[in-house]
């Protein structure tokens, strides 16, 4: 069990892959974070040392990475300010459509989610038909 | 590609001109206008704009917040429509 910066724990893969499930550590930073701790990225995290470890800790609280909680903080606090200023994107954000000027008559369906079949919903003080 | 800093943000003339005046004589009343491309800078805080959507007037009273961004953003040009009964309790949302 190798734990990284509070609660990572990815055992068996190589160090360069295993610090990509550091919500913020991408393929770059882990790169980056490795070449500054000077350990060879191909061990597995497992067999990483002590002393090994507090380096790659150190190399990533001195490297000014916004990382976990602060990043997901971060990323709630630009969409709430969007959101708070009533903008086209703030807007989109609420409604969950696409924010950049995707369609969407077709396609969106990462935003949206799954399809929602609407059938016809008479409103109540519709007339009835004839038929 | 983004527009170059040596040129300072984009605000149409006309538009800065009704700003400089209302600025002059401590005037509360909304500036019309059209210029959905101007950007808001600084000197805008604390004004009202009332900004075109191609059919009416929407008021927009400028915060800090709201600076780099453009008027056209707080003026929605198109109506959210929504599928079935538009009852009240869907309207609620």
């Amino acid at each position: 069990m190798a734990r990284i910066i509070g609660v990572e724990v990815p055992p068996n893969k190589r160090i360069d892959i295993a610090l990509r499930y550091i919500y913020g550590i991408g393929p770059t930073n882990a790169k980056e974070v490795l070449v500054k701790a000077k350990i060879d990225p191909s061990i597995r995290a497992k067999d990483l040392t002590e002393q090994q470890l507090s380096q790659i800790v150190h190399a990533i609280q001195d490297g000014k990475y916004v990382i976990e909680g602060d990043l997901r903080r971060e990323i709630g606090m630009n969409l709430k300010r969007l959101q708070g200023i009533k903008c086209y994107r703030g807007i989109r954000h609420l409604r969950g459509l696409p924010v950049r000027g995707q369609r969407t008559q077709t396609n969106a369906r990462t935003r949206k989610g799954p399809r929602k079949t609407v059938g016809v919903v008479r409103s109540p003080t519709a007339k009835t038909g004839i038929h | 590609m983004g527009r170059s800093i040596k040129k300072g943000p984009f605000i149409d003339g006309h538009l800065l001109e009704k700003i400089t005046k209302a600025k002059a004589t401590m005037s509360k009343t909304p500036i019309k206008t059209w210029s959905r491309r101007s950007m808001i800078t600084p000197d805008f805080v604390g004004l009202t704009f009332t900004v075109h959507n191609g059919k009416v007037f929407n008021p927009v009273f400028v915060t800090e917040n709201m600076v780099g961004h453009r008027l056209g953003e707080f003026s929605p040009t198109r109506t959210f429509k929504k599928h079935g009964a538009h009852t009240a309790k869907a309207e609620a949302k």
